[in-house]
Order: C-alpha cells, then sequence, then structure tokens
C-alpha cells in the first residue's frame, strides 16, 4: 500500500446553508482515520491559490471522507464558492493538523459555537457524549433560515441552546447569552469549550472566568505552512509565546491574549480586500453585498477559516 | 604536460559573470550568472592537482574534487559530472549554496598563496552543464526488495533518497507542503537558487525511481511508528528540519508587521506572493525594514525585501562582520545591493506606532569582548549608546528551535533542547528509524543536511544488510555501483 498515492481530494458532496456557508465533504481515507476533535487541515483550491486553515467539521473512516464547511467572505473562500462542485478536486489539503483537543471526564459540558465555530464543535460534542458527558450544545446563527446542523447537534446533545439574534428560532440573542442561561442553571457546570470569532471566545472565557470553569477556546490565527515553520499564527498564551499550528489550536481561554490575537488577524486587511475588490471585477460581479455581519461583529472572522 | 606548480598557474581567480547590482537588485532573475566555458577552462588550469589533496577532506561529502577539475581540463566534461555525481547528485545546487569559503576552498593548497580555487563555481557550471545536456546517472541496481520511507524533502531526505534508491531501494518521499524541495524552495530565494534547478534536481531522483509524497504531514496523518508497524517500510528516514523559527522575547514582538523570516521568504519563494494578485498569498509590504541578524537566512530576507520595493533595508547584528555567519558571496552581494548593516548593534524593543503596527525600533551598540562557548568574542552592551531608528518591518533571522511534531506524536528519544537524539551513525531510539539533518543536529547548512543524509543512508544500508552485498563487489564506496558499470540515461532535463 502506498499511503496518499489514492488520495486526490475529490469533493464527493457539496451541501449549501446559507448565500455564504456551503460544507464540503472531500475523499481522504487515511485522513478520516487519523483525524481528531478539534485538528485542523490546510487547503488549497487552486496552484495559484493560498494555503488556508480550515477546522475540521467531521470526518467519517468508514466512508473515507472529510468535511469542512466554509463561509465565503474573502476572495480565496468567494472563489471555492463558486469552484469547488461535486466531481472536482482540491489542489492541496493537508492534516490532520494541530493537537488534538484534550477530552477530559468532565461530567457536565457546555460545547459553544458561534458563527464559522458551529461546525468545528461537532465532533467535539460527539466525543464529549461517547466520553460519557452531559453534553449542553450552545449554538448561534442570525436568522432561522441560517440554521444547519440542528439534528446533527441533537444526536450528540443532552441540551441543544439555540440562539438567533433576531429570536426567529430558538432564544434571542448571541451564545454568549445561550452560554449566560447555561452558567445560571448549571452550578456544577465543569468546562466550556468555545469555537468561533475572537470576540465570542473572549467573551465565553470572561463569562466562566469568576467561577473558574474550565474554558477551552480554539484559535485561528493567520498561517502559512501550519507545521510549526513559518510562525504567523503565534498566539500569547499567558506569559508566553505559543505557535497555534503545533501548540494548540487549543488553548486554555482563561490565559490567550485575545486583543492580541484579533489585532494579528488585521495583519493582511488590505491586500485581502484589494484581493477581494478585483475578484469581484474579473467575476463581472455587481458590486459584491457588504460582508454580511454574524452573529459577532468581527470582520476578520472568515480571514482564516474557523 | 609540464607539472602545474604556483607560478605557472593563472594567478587571478576567475571572477563570477554577475548581474549588476542596481539592476539585479530589481528582480527575482539569478544574481551570478555562471561560468562560461572559458571561464570554467581558466579556473580549472589554477588546481595544482595536489597529489595529498586537502579539499576532499574539507568537503562534508568527499568528492574527488582534483579529479572532477583534471576532467574538466580535459575537457572530458561528462567525467567531471560523474566523478561528482559519485558522492553528490546534486551538484548544481551545492555549487550555488555551499559555504565553499569554510570547506573545500578554505583548505586549498592553492589558497595559502593565491586565491583559493573557486571548486563551488566550477561545480556549479558542471552541475548546470549536466542539467542541460540531460546527463543522469541512472544505474542499473539490482531491487533489494526494501522499502525505505523517508519523512522531509529538504537536502536531507534528498540526498538519503538518492542513495537508498542507488542501494535498489523502493524509496518513498514524504513533505507536507504542495510541492517537494523543503528549505531549498521555500526558504532559499531564486536569486541564488532558481526553482528549475531544484526541479530538475527533483525529476533527477524520480528518474532514480524515487516517489514524492506531498501533502502529508508525518506524525498526524500517521506516526513514525505506523510506517514501521503498518506502511511496511523496512526503514524511515527522518530529516524535517529545524523549523520553529526563534524569537527574542523583547517588546512589541507581536506587533503587526513583526515576523520571522521563514514566513517571509515562504510567502514570497513557494507561495510566490511576490506575484501577487497573480497569485492568491499576501506580502506584508515594508518600506523600511530592519532584518535581525547576519546568517544566510538574514541575507536571503534582506535582498528579498529589497526585491520587494523597500526603499531601506537594515540588518540588525550584535556581533561585527567577522562574526557574520552567511555566505562570504551573500554577504559580499549585499553590500553591494546597497544594504545597510548596523554591525555591533542590540534590539531592545519594537516600537508601537499605536495602531499596532511597527514604527521603528530602539537598539543599542555593543563591543566585542572575551570569547565565549562559541569562541567567538562576546558582544556586550555599550553603556548609554541607545538609538531609535525608523521601521515598518521588522523580521527575525536569528535561528530555528526543534519542530515539535514528531516529538508529540511518536515515543522516540529526544534530547533535551527538544532535536531527536541520535548514535553516532544516526540511528534514533526506534529501531530501523534514521534521522539527520537539521532536526538532529539544529540549523545548519545544505550541504551538511546533505551529508547527514548520506551517513544516514550508510547505517541504513548497514542496518538492512545491504552493505555487505556491496562491498564484497569490491568497490571502495558503500552503495552503488562503479561507474564502470554505469547503465546512463538521456533525460531532458527542465
Amino acid at each position: 500500500m502506498n499511503p496518499g498515492t489514492q488520495a486526490v481530494f475529490e469533493i464527493v458532496a457539496r451541501e449549501d446553508y446559507s448565500d455564504a456557508t456551503f460544507m464540503l465533504e472531500v475523499r481522504h481515507p487515511l485522513m478520516a482515520r487519523a483525524a481528531r476533535p478539534g485538528q485542523f487541515v490546510i487547503v488549497m483550491s487552486h496552484p495559484e491559490g493560498e494555503r488556508i486553515p480550515l477546522t475540521l467539521a467531521d470526518f467519517e473512516p468508514a466512508k473515507g471522507t472529510i468535511t469542512l464547511v466554509i463561509q465565503a467572505v474573502g476572495k480565496t473562500t468567494r472563489e471555492m464558492q463558486q469552484t469547488c462542485q461535486v466531481g472536482t478536486r482540491l489542489h492541496a489539503l493537508v492534516g490532520p493538523m494541530g493537537v488534538p483537543s484534550v477530552i477530559g471526564k468532565a461530567k457536565k459540558v457546555a460545547c459553544v459555537g458561534g458563527g464559522l465555530g458551529v461546525a468545528p464543535m461537532y465532533p467535539q460534542a460527539r466525543a464529549y457524549k461517547h466520553a460519557g458527558a452531559y453534553v449542553i450544545g450552545i449554538v448561534g446563527f442570525r436568522s432561522h433560515d441560517l440554521v444547519f446542523w440542528e439534528d446533527k447537534f441533537k444526536s450528540v446533545c443532552d441540551e441543544l441552546i439555540l440562539c438567533t439574534n433576531d429570536g426567529s428560532k430558538g432564544i434571542r440573542g448571541i451564545v454568549t447569552d445561550g452560554l449566560r442561561i447555561c452558567l445560571e442553571k448549571n452550578p456544577d457546570l465543569a468546562e466550556v469549550v468555545a469555537i468561533g470569532p475572537p470576540v465570542m471566545m473572549k467573551a465565553c472565557a470572561e463569562a466562566t472566568r469568576a467561577r473558574k470553569i474550565k474554558t477551552m477556546v480554539s484559535v485561528n490565527p493567520v498561517m502559512v505552512d501550519g507545521t510549526g515553520m513559518c510562525g504567523g499564527c503565534r498566539v500569547k498564551v499567558g506569559d508566553r509565546v505559543k505557535f497555534a499550528c503545533v501548540d494548540g489550536p487549543d488553548f486554555d481561554g482563561h490565559q490567550v491574549d485575545f486583543d492580541d490575537l484579533m489585532a494579528r488577524l488585521k495583519r493582511f486587511a488590505e491586500q485581502e480586500k484589494a484581493a477581494m475588490q478585483r475578484f469581484t471585477e474579473s467575476c463581472r460581479m455587481k458590486a459584491p453585498p457588504e460582508p454580511e455581519p454574524l452573529d459577532l461583529p468581527d470582520p476578520f472572522e472568515e480571514v482564516r477559516g474557523g | 604536460m609540464a607539472k602545474k606548480t604556483i607560478r605557472t598557474i593563472p594567478q587571478e581567480r576567475t571572477p563570477m559573470p554577475e548581474h549588476p547590482a542596481k539592476e539585479r537588485a530589481q528582480s527575482f532573475q539569478e544574481v551570478a550568472c555562471g561560468y562560461s566555458l572559458d571561464n570554467a577552462l581558466r579556473e580549472a588550469e589554477r588546481c595544482l592537482l595536489c597529489p595529498d589533496p586537502k579539499c576532499i577532506a574539507g568537503c562534508p561529502v568527499n568528492i574527488n574534487i582534483p579529479e572532477f577539475i583534471r576532467r574538466i581540463t580535459v575537457r572530458d566534461f561528462r567525467g567531471a559530472y560523474d566523478t561528482i555525481a559519485e558522492t553528490n547528485l546534486l551538484p548544481a545546487i551545492c555549487g550555488r549554496v555551499c559555504p565553499q569559503e569554510s570547506q573545500c576552498e578554505g583548505v586549498c593548497t592553492v589558497g595559502d598563496t593565491l586565491e583559493p580555487v573557486a571548486i563551488g563555481r566550477l561545480e556549479r557550471w558542471v552541475g548546470d552543464k549536466a542539467l542541460a545536456e540531460g546527463w543522469s546517472s541512472s544505474p542499473y541496481v539490482e531491487p533489494s526488495g526494501f522499502r525505505i520511507g523517508i519523512v522531509g524533502s529538504g537536502p536531507a531526505g534528498m540526498a538519503c533518497a538518492a542513495d537508498m534508491a542507488k542501494a535498489g531501494c523502493e524509496v518513498t518521499v514524504y513533505e507536507a507542503f504542495q510541492e517537494p524541495g523543503g528549505v531549498l524552495k521555500y526558504g532559499i530565494p531564486d536569486f541564488r537558487l532558481p526553482n528549475p534547478v531544484i526541479d530538475a534536481e527533483i525529476e533527477n531522483l524520480r528518474k532514480l525511481g524515487v516517489k514524492f509524497e506531498c501533502n502529508t504531514l508525518v506524525g498526524r496523518l500517521f506516526t513514525i511508528e505506523q510506517m514501521i508497524d503498518e506502511l511496511g517500510f523496512h526503514a524511515v528516514f527522518i530529516g524535517t528540519g529545524a523549523g520553529y523559527p526563534s524569537m527574542m522575547g523583547i517588546p512589541g514582538e507581536s506587533l503587526n508587521g513583526v515576523l520571522s523570516a521563514n514566513e517571509l521568504l515562504t510567502r514570497c519563494n513557494l507561495m510566490r506572493a511576490r506575484d501577487f494578485p497573480k497569485f492568491d498569498t499576501p506580502l506584508p509590504a515594508g518600506r523600511r525594514v530592519a532584518v535581525i541578524g547576519s546568517g544566510n537566512t538574514a541575507m536571503d530576507a534582506l535582498r528579498v525585501s529589497l526585491r520587494l520595493g523597500a526603499e531601506k533595508v537594515h540588518c540588525i547584528y550584535r556581533r561585527s562582520r567577522a562574526e557574520s555567519p552567511a555566505r562570504a558571496e551573500e554577504l559580499h552581494h549585499a553590500e553591494e545591493e546597497g544594504i545597510e548593516f548596523h554591525w555591533l548593534t542590540n534590539p531592545l524593543e519594537i516600537l508601537d506606532d499605536g495602531k499596532g503596527n511597527v514604527r521603528g525600533m530602539r537598539c543599542i551598540r555593543m563591543k566585542l569582548g572575551e570569547p565565549d562557548s562559541s569562541g567567538r568574542p562576546r558582544p556586550e552592551p555599550v553603556p548609554g549608546s541607545e538609538f531609535e531608528f525608523a521601521a515598518d518591518m521588522v523580521v527575525y533571522a536569528i535561528g530555528t528551535n526543534a519542530n515539535p511534531i514528531i516529538g508529540q506524536t511518536s515515543k522516540i528519544g529526544l534530547n533535551k533542547r527538544g532535536y531527536l537524539q541520535t548514535t553516532e551513525d544516526l540511528e534514533t531510539s526506534l529501531a530501523g528509524v534514521f534521522a539527520g539533518g537539521d532536526i538532529v543536529t539544529g540549523a545548519a547548512t545544505v550541504i551538511e543536511a546533505m551529508g547527514a543524509g548520506r551517513k544516514a543512508a550508510r547505517s541504513m544500508n548497514k542496518y538492512l544488510g545491504i552493505c555487505e552485498k556491496n562491498s564484497n563487489a569490491g568497490t571502495e564506496r558503500v552503495f552503488g555501483i562503479p561507474v564502470d558499470q554505469h547503465n546512463y540515461v538521456r533525460l531532458r532535463a527542465a
């Protein structure tokens, strides 16, 4: 057997959840077998493309596929929305990268997913469920028509708190409102896992800090190689500098310097805006709609997957 | 032919034709154009063909230097290539990137009296000639039946792969990036080592039967242990490099505009950010760039920054020019191109513009004191000599630490600095697993990594029992087969 030769990164399924959010299922049997919750991949959609990190949203060893959920906001992801159809191939797909999430023996866990963090939260919630925990899922969307994977979450969560900004489904509010309700109702909550835009993860970490509830977050900084070589993804955790790609991407939310993380996510804002401009012009599209406001206002959330 | 003496040979070292500094600082075309035939013939005449040559011992892979130069003088260029190829499959690369002044040329007998023979330039000329003519040594080898897995497609992995393929093994090289070459591709810029040269050398390895599997992160996709236990490899070589760039820990390092040389070079070279927006990878555009460090990586970062359009490029180094670890030619080229060097200068702080971006640096002057553990004079700060200057980009090129991925995912033994622990023969703590290059020694040169790859191949052959078979054939060399039995295949090179 020669591992890798069979992996041509063929897209075997696609589903669109909204104007901007779409799911790709890619065949990669070895990766489907090796992947663990919390890990990510790096994707290049074409030879001239950039390498973008995306957290794994699912992986099915039996099917030999991995699942990515992508939000099309920047140049690369919008282009992928157009070109990544069933039967086509990705130019490059490498992973699983990063240290897998530590699924501890906590009895009661809240899994909070906002924005792009909803999909990658699923394998973690599932892993906690399998480990015997009481799992409270908290997921947020802008509106009821953007909700996806509700059934998937229900199948692995003992409770699911669904939040929508406009109140059209579940509770009205953002995921931190959901977390607050959860914290009030569950004095025995042992652990919180939060994935989403940095502002959201920061708010989650602040909500649990007073009660000293262990809160793990999955950071998503700019990176190139994903193997510890470029150092672009360095984050301040406590008084130390860590590389998200090989030391993370999961870190203790009470230790992460989110302001630093958010500032560093803006590194290429100018170039990305310019690339987006050129892309829309070259596509002869009408002026692009302003990037949609996400669950929490963070214009750079899309920049590096979720 | 009369015996050559130091008096009869051409006295002056043949200069390397180069693109003028002003013109080349605008483009990524190769700086050194390479010798012409006449240049090569003249320079080859300068070799005294010493009966007791020191240069061979000065070469990490022990190329028979006087013999290949002699063959140039008699216009047996194919023979010159074969002589080099006996121990070095990648002459076009090594001729360009080896620090010859501290290796073969550093011990050249001619160099005692005159400038040493330009061995590196001659090696490059032979390597380029071979690529242009499509020469490649593709020896007929009896399949050994062994399968070898190699982790990392940089110089260590390439050298090990070449030797194991020549020993009749089925070799698969794994690379995490989307294309093979390792540091030669992502690190060394085109103006020093053009990508087509690397691709041609990789193509030569493919002709030897070596398979390259990209997009494969060993450790995470499958572990080293799984390579032996499940994937059926009889031996594994780890040459993953050092990676993991060091920072200094001074204030301001997380400001936007501060990045590692690895990031700058990878974006520019491998991801072709220099051709943004044709290629999608963005690159921070520095107008006033400060690079910290003065090794080869620093030289590359300095000269890349210049070519990306920076108005002012500063090199900050805490020791003096004499201690700079950069290859002499790179340092010389950087000076010619107008890089501003601040010797004996140490950064204290990177300054914030108030919006999270770099606006400058605060540094202090140093003076040289007593020799330290490395034998070089220890730089000491000069009190009261602090000063500031403007910069909008700061690049760290002060070395790297061990990449943690293999250690995180395997039971393999590490030393206390996180590098792989090996025996003298480059065997790791896992049976059948060998390692070499930066992941064992810490950051070093391309040729040292190649030397380690070949040394590991020797140990692998011994481990697999291939060595005995070949040494019975009565050849000095441990692998491959004698030159007279080579079955050459003409290749079309890129």
